[in-house]
This record gives structure tokens, C-alpha cells and sequence, in this order.
């Protein structure tokens, strides 16, 4: 299957059992209707959300790794056995497309940096209400067109959106006693 | 709320077909109608998250012109709890403890789809005897989540009996759980490569007992239901939801499955020891709550049915494949094996490294699609693992099942969506 014919098509691949479309940000609102018109993808079974920064660097959890293969001279190595290929773009959106009835499956994917807001589905597929505002919450994603883009599983006055690689773990204040 | 972009696409304010009845512009909420707005009849109650009612700490705020429910908005994240971001600190060995916890119900199957995306990245063909003990267990925790749904269900109904019986025989199936695992809920007995123990002696005994009577079991409940005219009368023609509507918003699963989609992934996409044992998908036309519960009976008894068929055709040999890098080395070993000992160190505390990529794997669990998003950077730990969430999407739903419906039709529909709080809020 060739998928060229998507609007705004950039490459496509076929890892582990899954065919991958990487399209444009500006563009995917077309390859989605697309996709739902002309290949029949009618089931949008998820919105996932991932961020890169950081991704094949050295980091404070103790990741290492060297492109000629893991620095076992290095104290405490948890390395990799080597260098992960380098990712175009900071943060990616993966729609995980099903057709029923003829069951196949198909990443729809966009790629794209902090502030470049991405394209609502939700005109295409109604259930991206919820996983765009999840996106949104957790991922701080801006979803252009959304009719509802606020947060939906934090409280309203929250800061930051956790998922993010540079939101720490345990970064929420406490409270101790004594302290007026 | 009004729509807060003014780019937003032309094809709003319009259904995207004909006949649709998912509101519009938000697909999610139900707005009081302008013309509505104006009159002070309109009673706003705030539903939850703390009643006992509704499932768990689900929130529905409702717009109400008597009894007629003219506006409706799930709130959730009560129960958020970060899995995804507590599984990305943890090595991959750990993590598998953290899906269980999120849909507290069908644990197994939580379990199951986390560990399929590792092995689909590892690469791993777990033993044959690990896959049908998976597939048993993965039956016996749809009939485990089912049994919880119909008790809680009939209990918000008023049928307070019905609860005792379906706990009566959820218990029998954690006393199963226990016996193989050793713990009732949260049994984490699925490994990278197979399972964490072999099965025990007596099981296949004390299961198939169990099989016998479940059948039985759940004739006895529809006798105390389908007949009920009180139960008839709040869930035939409530909460209904099309087939194309149901697609649109993404639903699975039983809800799937009661608006006349005959679509299970045990069928349509087989995994497992799925396309080597007979059952029959349940599929009812109607799209109301009482097709929802005649899809989770059915099942029910399909779902015994194939624990039957796993009993009979279980295979013997190894239960977890024979790689030292991957799977601990047997606990006699130690002693005698400075090889193994090695391993066991650098499995226990550093964990096995996980080829890049990203997968996505997808089971039928008991709410329906039950999906895993798993990119490793080639590290020990998970990069991103995302959980597509069946209840999350079920309660999506929400306001178009109640459009034009009656305020205690509320309870049935919302107790029919199946949310598991912990699955949505994740």
C-alpha cells in the first residue's frame, strides 16, 4: 500500500507490524478526512502524545550512551547498547487509525516544536474531543479548533502539563505544618 | 460555553451526517438550548463526584427542566493518579505492576496489553502453555469485571440482591485468582515471556467447578432481571446510541457490540489462543441499556465457555521462555550458578534493555479496546507509555446517549457506559 496519495504526505513506514504516515502539522486536518473518506479509516481508537526532549542525551536518571556503543567505563552505566536515531522534531501525535469492518490499522503521525499548534479531528472524529484535551492537559499541546481545549483530568488552575520530559517528578509543593 | 476559536472548521454547528444525534459543537456536552437559557425553570445540580450512584468519583453536572435532562457534561480526574508519568521512572520489569492498578476490574487484561507491547518489542514468542493460561485468565477476569458491573448496576436500580449474588461468585473467581497467583486482585502474574509461575496442581480441578456452576449462575440472574418490569421499564428504549454514533465517538466493546456492530478484536484482529477456541460474539441491535445488559450475560457465558475450552486443551511444557536476559533465572540456581546469580542481580536492579521503537497493541479487554502506546529509546525504562482507556471513551458517550431523557434515566445510562473511574482517570 502505498499512502502518497495522502494530503500533505512527508514518508511512511513499517516497523514492528505497523504501517506509520507521517503527514504535515498544517496539513493533517485534510489527510484525516482523507483517511476517513477515501481509505475507510472510520474508528479513531487513540490520540497519543509523546515528548523527545532529551531523548538519546545523557540525563540526571543516569541514562548514557556513546554512537559507538555503551561507555561501560563510565560509573553506574545504565547504558544504552547504543544511540537511538534522532527524532525530527521535539513532540509527536500519534493517531492510532482502525478500519471496521477490515480491521486494518494505521499511525497517522505528525511531528513538531514547542508553540506550533496542531490541527483539531474532533470536525472528523468526534471521540478526539476528550483525547485532545488529555493531549492538551498533560502534554501541553494547542489543538487549533477544538471547541473545548481546556484541561480535563487536573484542576483548571494547575501549572505546567506533567507529561512533559522537563516536569519533574515530586515537583508538586507540600505543605508542612509551621509553615504560615 | 461557546466555541472558543474562531478558526474552527466550516463543517461545525452541522452533524457530520444525517441522523446523528451527537451534540454539536462539543461532541461531549450537551448545552441547554438558547432558547431554553432565558427561562429560570432551568435547574443546574451538580451530580457527584461523591455519590453513591455514580460508579466511582465520576462528576455529571446536569441542566434540568423538570425532570427532563436539557444539558449534561461529564467532569473527570478525580482519581488521576500519573501512571503514565510514575511508568516512565520505572524500569520495564516494575512498570508491569502499574497497569493493573488502572482499571482495577479486568486487571489481567491491563496487565496483558502492557506486556504484549513489550514482547512485541522485544520480540519474545512466549511458550504455548503461557498463552492459554493467559487467554484462561483473561476470561475469567472479563467474568470477574461483568459480575461487578451487573451487581453495582442492579444495586444503583434498586435490585440490592442482585449484588450479593454477583459477589457471591466474584468471589469464587479471586479465590481463583489466589490460588494461582497467590494474591485476589492485582495479581501481576503476566511476565515478559510468559507467566511468573507455573500453574498449580488442583487448579484445572477447582476451575473447571467453577465453570459448572457460572452458567448455571447467570440463567439465575436473568431470571431475577429479564423478566422485571420494573427493570424493563428503566432500561428498554434508554440511553440509546446508533451504530454510526457509536463508531464516531470512538465506542468498543460491549457498548459496540449493543448498538448492532458485530466487531470484537478476539475475532477481528485474534491474538492469543483466541482463533483455537469456539464462541460467539453477542451482538443486539437495539442500542439501549438493556441490549448493554443482555451483550455483558452473553458474554458471560461465552467467557465460560472458552475457560472450559482453555481447561481442555491447556498444553503442557514451560510456562516463560529460556532467555537469561530477559526472564529470572529459577530461584535454585542461585545457589550454585554464578551466572545466574548475575543475572538475577542485573534483571533485578537495572532490568532488560528494550529495543527502540514504538508499538501500538490493542485487546479486547472486558470495557472493550484496551490499547497500549509503548517507544522505548532502547533503554531499560519505558520513553512514553500511553493507555487508551475503553471507559475514558465510554464516557464520552454520555451526552448523546441522554439527549431527550429523564433525569433517573441518568443512573441506568451512566451505570451502562461501564466506567471504571480508575481506567478513565488514569
Amino acid at each position: 500500500v502505498s499512502w502518497e496519495r495522502v494530503p500533505g504526505f512527508v514518508s511512511d513506514q513499517t516497523a514492528y507490524g505497523e504501517a506509520t504516515v507521517i503527514v504535515e502539522r498544517v496539513r493533517l486536518r485534510e489527510a484525516a478526512l482523507h483517511l476517513r473518506d477515501v481509505e475507510g479509516f472510520n474508528f479513531l481508537s487513540d490520540v497519543a502524545t509523546a515528548d523527545y526532549l532529551g531523548w538519546g542525551e545523557p540525563s540526571v536518571a543516569g541514562y548514557w550512551g556513546s554512537a559507538g556503543g555503551r561507555d561501560t567505563n563510565s560509573p553506574g552505566s545504565w547504558g544504552h547498547s547504543r544511540l537511538p536515531a534522532s527524532r525530527p522534531k521535539r513532540f509527536s501525535v500519534s493517531y492510532h487509525l482502525l478500519s471496521i469492518p477490515s480491521a486494518a490499522r494505521l499511525r497517522l503521525q505528525i511531528w513538531f516544536d514547542d508553540g506550533e499548534p496542531v490541527p483539531s479531528v474532533v470536525s472528523v472524529w468526534p471521540t478526539a474531543d476528550w483525547h485532545e484535551r488529555e493531549g492538551y492537559d498533560l502534554m501541553g499541546i494547542v489543538f487549533e479548533g477544538h471547541p473545548n481545549l481546556t484541561r480535563i483530568l487536573l484542576d483548571e488552575d494547575w501549572e505546567g502539563h506533567p507529561l512533559r520530559k522537563d516536569y519533574p517528578i515530586g515537583g508538586e509543593p507540600v505543605r508542612f505544618s509551621g509553615m504560615e | 460555553v461557546t466555541a472558543t476559536s474562531s478558526q474552527a472548521p466550516a463543517s461545525f454547528g452541522a452533524p457530520i451526517y444525517e441522523g446523528s444525534r451527537i451534540p454539536q459543537p462539543i461532541p461531549t456536552i450537551l448545552q441547554v438550548p438558547p432558547e431554553l437559557r432565558e427561562t429560570d425553570d432551568i435547574l443546574t445540580v451538580n451530580f457527584g463526584p461523591n455519590h453513591p450512584s455514580t460508579h466511582g468519583v465520576l462528576r455529571l453536572v446536569v441542566d434540568l427542566d423538570g425532570e427532563r435532562v436539557v444539558g449534561i457534561r461529564a467532569v473527570i480526574g478525580y482519581l488521576h493518579t500519573g501512571f503514565e508519568k510514575n511508568m516512565e521512572q520505572k524500569s520495564y520489569w516494575k512498570a508491569i505492576t502499574y497497569p493493573e492498578r488502572i482499571d482495577y476490574l479486568s486487571f489481567q487484561q491491563n496487565e496483558l496489553v502492557f506486556v504484549l507491547a513489550i514482547e512485541k518489542l522485544l520480540g519474545v514468542e512466549p511458550p504455548p502453555k503461557a498463552v492459554w493460561m493467559r487467554t484462561l485468565m483473561s476470561e475469567l477476569a472479563r467474568i470477574h469485571s461483568h459480575l461487578v458491573w451487573l451487581g453495582t448496576t442492579g444495586l444503583e436500580l434498586g435490585a440490592i440482591s442482585m449484588f450479593w449474588y454477583c459477589f457471591r461468585e466474584r468471589d469464587l473467581v479471586l479465590d481463583l485468582f489466589e490460588m494461582v497467583t497467590g494474591v485476589r486482585m492485582h495479581t501481576r502474574y503476566f511476565q515478559a515471556g510468559g507467566l511468573a509461575e507455573d500453574i498449580p496442581p488442583g487448579f484445572a480441578d477447582e476451575c473447571r467447578r467453577f465453570v459448572d456452576v457460572m452458567d448455571q449462575r447467570v440463567d439465575e440472574y436473568e431470571a431475577l432481571f429479564s423478566h422485571n418490569p420494573i427493570f424493563l421499564e428503566r432500561t428498554k428504549g434508554i440511553g440509546l446510541l446508533s451504530a454510526a454514533d457509536a463508531i464516531a465517538l470512538g465506542q468498543s466493546g460491549p457498548m459496540l457490540r449493543s448498538s448492532g456492530v458485530d466487531w470484537d478484536l478476539r475475532k477481528a484482529q485474534p491474538y492469543l489462543a483466541y482463533p483455537e477456541v469456539e464462541f460467539d460474539v453477542p451482538v443486539y441491535p437495539e442500542g439501549d441499556v438493556y441490549a448493554r445488559y443482555k451483550v455483558h450475560m452473553d458474554e458471560m457465558r461465552q467467557s465460560a465457555r472458552i475457560v472450559q475450552q482453555c481447561l481442555d486443551g491447556m498444553p503442557e511444557g514451560p510456562w516463560i521462555v529460556d532467555d537469561r536476559k530477559i526472564v529470572l533465572p529459577p530461584r535454585a540456581e542461585l545457589h550454585t550458578s554464578m551466572e545466574s546469580l548475575i543475572h538475577h542481580f542485573k534483571l533485578v536492579t537495572e532490568g532488560y534493555r528494550v529495543p527502540e521503537g514504538e508499538v501500538y497493541v490493542t485487546i479486547e479487554s472486558a470495557r472493550g479496546e484496551m490499547g497500549c502506546y509503548l517507544v522505548s529509546d532502547g533503554g531499560p525504562r519505558p520513553w512514553r507509555v500511553h493507555f487508551r482507556a475503553p471507559s475514558f471513551v465510554a464516557l464520552e458517550a454520555t451526552a448523546t446517549c441522554l439527549t431527550d431523557a429523564l433525569i433517573a434515566d441518568m443512573i441506568a445510562v451512566a451505570a451502562s457506559l461501564d466506567p471504571v473511574m480508575g481506567d478513565v482517570d488514569r
